[in-house]
C-alpha cells in the first residue's frame, strides 16, 4: 500500500479558523544507580541483557522492592513543578501484552500519583510568559528496547522478528502530564518546544536525570486537537508519540495543527489515534487507533506496599532543591546588569553558566559577555560544538584579559592568542612569546612606521595639519598594517598627532 | 444477580490472549459470576468507617537503598528464552504500539 501524502492547510490558514489545544506527556528517566524495583544497574549502552535481575525479567516468584532514591527524586520533580505531594499513594499494574515488558504489565501509578496539581511558567524567546498547568507526575518503570529485524527500513512494518534487550526494563521513570493548554494560538508550536525544554532544564537542574533527549532520557508525547474559533468544547485529539528532540516537538505540533485543520475543513471527523513522527519528511503518519486493547485493567500492585509521605520528609527534600532555573536567570541578569535582549542572547547561546564561572573568576560582566558571545561563540560555530565544549576555562579568559589590560596585547592580537591556546600551544603568555605577538610599545619603531605612513599619504597629512583630525584614521591604518597589528592603535594616534603638531 | 456476562468474559479472554471455546466461555461466565458475587459480599459487611484498602497488611514505605547488586549474566538471562539472537530475546514481530 502506497502511503498517501495527507493534505494540510498552511499554518496561517489553520490558525485563522481554529484554536489549537495542546497536552503533553513527558517521560523523564531518572539517573539513579539502580532500577525502580531491582538492584540492577541503571546504565546506558551496556551489553544487552546484562543489567538484569530475575525481577526485571519477570521470572516467577520474584519480589520487587522500591528504590528509595527514585521516590525522593520523583517527589523533588513534583515540588519543582509546584505540585502537591500525595500523603499516600500506590503502585498499580497496567496490564498489556507486548514483548517490551516481560511481566505482561508495567508497574505504574493510576488513581493516585505521587504528585499532582502543579504549574510552571514557560518563557518564550521574546519574553512572553505562558503558565502551563500540571495535572500529575507519577512514577513508573521503563520498558525494554525492541529492535525490529528483517524489514527494509528497520521499522515494525515488514519486520520478520524482533530482538529484545531488557537492560532498560525497570529503569525509573516519572511521567509528567499537563492539563489541556488553551490560548497559545499561533505560538503553540513554540510553546510546545519551550515547555519540553523547561522540563528538561528543571530535571537536569535538580540532578535527578541526565536529561539527554538524544539518549531518550526525556521523551515527549504531544497531544493536539483543534476547536473552531469561539467554540468551547475541545475537538478530538491525536497523540504523536516519541517526539524526541526539541525541534521535532515544535515541528510535530505545527504539522498536526495544519493536518487537523485540513481534515476538519473537508468535513471529516478526526480519529482519536496515535501518530508517528517522521523527522525526514517532517510529517506524521497514522499509528494505531484507540481500541479495546487500551483496556489496561489497572489494579493495585499487590507486591508493593503503599508509599506514605510525611511533612518532615517532604520538607527535607524541599530544602534540598536547588534554585529554580527561572529564578536563577532573573538573579544573574540583575547581578550582571545585562539588558533583556543581551541576557536572552546569552541564554539562547547556552553560555550563561560559562559567563557565571568567568565572572566568578574575576572578569567584569561586560567583558565576560564579550568573550563568550563573540570570539568563543564564533569558534564554537565553526567547530560545530557548544561554546562550553571548546575547552575555554575562566582562568584562560582572566589571563587573556589581564594581558590586554596591561597593554601587552590588544584586542586583535588576543584573538590570535586564543587560537594558539586552543591549538594547544600553551598558556596565553606562552603563546604571546612563542608567536611573537606582543604589542610594539617602544615608540622608536612606531615613529619610523608613522613617518613612512605620512610620507606615503602626504595629502592626508596635510588635511590633518589643516585641522581635519578625523582623517588620522587612514594614517593609523597604515601604521597598523606596517606593524602587522602589533601596535597599540591609541598610542599610534597620539604619536601621529604629536608628530604633526595637532591637538587630539 | 451476577454482573459478569458472556461478553465480558470474551472481552477479558481477548485481552489476556487466551483462546476460549464457546463451552469454556459459558462455563467461565458462570464461575466468574460466582466469584464476583462472593467478593461483593465483602462490601456489604464493610461499613462506611472502613477505608478503602489496597493491601491486607497495614504496612507502608518499604524501600531498598539505591545500591547496585548482583545481576544475571547474558547467558543466564537468555537461558529460559525459546529463541535468542545477538545476545537478545528473539520474538515474533508483533504489530502494536511502539
Amino acid at each position: 500500500m502506497a502511503m498517501a501524502t495527507e493534505d494540510i492547510l498552511t499554518f496561517e490558514e489553520a490558525l485563522e479558523k481554529y484554536d489549537p489545544v495542546l497536552g503533553f506527556e513527558v517521560h523523564v528517566e531518572l539517573n539513579t544507580q539502580t532500577k525502580m524495583f531491582s538492584s540492577a544497574p541503571n546504565a546506558f549502552g551496556d551489553t544487552p541483557n546484562t543489567n538484569v535481575t530475575p525481577v526485571d525479567l519477570g521470572l516467577p516468584g520474584v519480589l520487587p522492592v522500591v528504590n528509595r532514591v527514585a521516590v525522593e527524586s520523583s517527589i523533588k520533580i513534583g515540588l519543582a513543578l509546584g505540585c502537591k505531594i500525595a500523603e499516600k499513594c500506590y503502585f498499580a499494574r497496567k496490564n498489556y501484552f507486548y514483548p517490551d515488558t516481560p511481566k505482561n504489565f508495567q508497574t505504574s501509578q493510576f488513581e493516585d500519583p505521587i504528585a499532582y496539581d502543579g504549574s510552571i511558567d514557560i518563557e518564550l524567546a521574546d519574553g512572553t510568559v505562558f503558565t502551563v498547568e500540571i495535572e500529575r507526575a507519577h512514577m513508573e518503570e521503563d520498558a525494554g528496547k525492541l529492535t525490529h529485524m528483517g524489514g527494509s527500513t528497520g521499522r515494525i512494518q515488514g519486520a520478520e522478528f524482533s530482538l529484545v534487550d531488557y537492560n532498560r526494563a525497570g529503569v525509573p521513570l516519572v511521567e509528567i502530564v499537563t492539563k489541556p493548554i488553551v490560548g497559545a494560538g499561533a505560538r503553540a508550536p513554540e510553546l510546545a518546544k519551550a515547555y519540553v525544554a523547561a522540563i528538561r532544564e528543571i530535571v537536569k537542574n535538580l540532578g535527578v536525570s541526565d536529561a539527554k533527549m538524544e539518549r531518550g532520557n526525556v521523551r515527549c508525547d504531544a497531544n493536539v486537537s483543534l476547536k473552531p474559533k469561539g467554540q468551547e468544547k475541545f475537538g478530538t485529539r491525536t497523540e504523536t508519540k516519541n517526539v524526541n528532540s526539541l525541534r521535532a516537538v515544535e515541528h510535530a505540533v505545527r504539522y498536526e495543527i495544519q493536518r487537523h485543520a485540513a481534515v476538519l475543513d473537508s468535513g471529516i471527523a478526526i480519529i482519536q489515534e496515535t501518530r508517528h513522527w517522521h523527522e525526514d519528511t517532517r510529517s506524521t503518519t497514522s499509528g494505531r487507533p484507540k481500541s479495546d486493547a487500551d483496556d489496561y485493567r489497572y489494579f493495585p500492585e499487590p507486591d508493593l506496599v503503599p508509599i506514605v509521605t510525611t511533612e518532615e520528609w517532604i520538607e527535607r527534600l524541599r530544602s534540598e532543591l536547588p534554585e529554580p532555573p527561572a529564578e536563577r536567570r532573573k538573579r544573574l541578569q540583575q547581578d550582571w546588569g545585562y539588558s533583556d535582549a543581551e541576557f536572552r542572547d546569552v541564554v539562547n547561546a547556552g553560555v550563561m553558566s560559562s559567563i557565571e564561572d568567568t565572572i566568578a573568576a574575576g572578569v567584569k560582566p561586560a567583558v565576560a559577555r564579550k568573550w563568550w558571545m563573540g570570539e568563543i561563540s564564533r569558534r564554537a560555530k565553526v567547530a560545530d560544538v557548544e561554546p562550553s565544549e571548546l575547552g575555554v576555562t575562566p582562568e584562560l579568559i582572566v589571563e587573556l584579559n589581564s594581558l590586554i589590560e596591561s597593554g601587552k596585547i590588544n584586542d586583535k592580537l588576543s584573538r590570535e592568542v586564543l587560537d594558539g591556546v586552543l591549538a594547544g600551544e600553551g598558556t596565553p603568555t606562552e603563546v604571546v612569546e612563542a608567536r611573537g605577538l606582543a604589542v610594539v610599545s617602544d615608540d622608536g619603531p612606531l615613529l619610523e612606521a608613522i613617518d613612512a605612513a605620512l610620507a606615503a599619504q602626504p595629502d592626508v597629512a596635510d588635511k590633518i595639519r589643516g585641522g581635519k583630525v578625523q582623517a588620522v584614521g587612514a594614517i593609523v591604518g597604515g601604521v597598523m598594517k606596517a606593524t602587522r597589528g602589533q601596535a597599540d592603535a591609541g598610542r599610534v594616534r597620539e604619536l601621529i598627532l604629536q608628530r604633526l603638531g595637532v591637538e587630539g | 444477580m451476577a454482573e459478569i456476562n458472556r461478553e465480558d468474559v470474551a472481552h477479558l479472554a481477548r485481552l489476556a490472549h487466551i483462546d476460549m471455546s464457546a463451552e469454556e466461555l459459558d462455563r467461565m461466565t458462570g464461575e466468574l459470576a460466582v466469584i464476583v458475587d462472593s467478593i461483593k459480599r465483602v462490601s456489604e459487611v464493610a461499613g462506611d468507617d472502613i477505608p478503602t484498602t489496597s493491601h491486607p497488611i497495614p504496612l507502608s514505605n518499604v524501600y531498598r537503598e539505591d545500591v547496585i547488586g548482583e545481576t544475571l549474566t547474558n547467558e543466564e538471562a537468555l537461558s529460559g528464552a525459546p529463541d535468542n539472537a545477538d545476545g537478545r530475546f528473539k520474538v515474533p514481530a508483533i504489530l502494536d504500539g511502539e
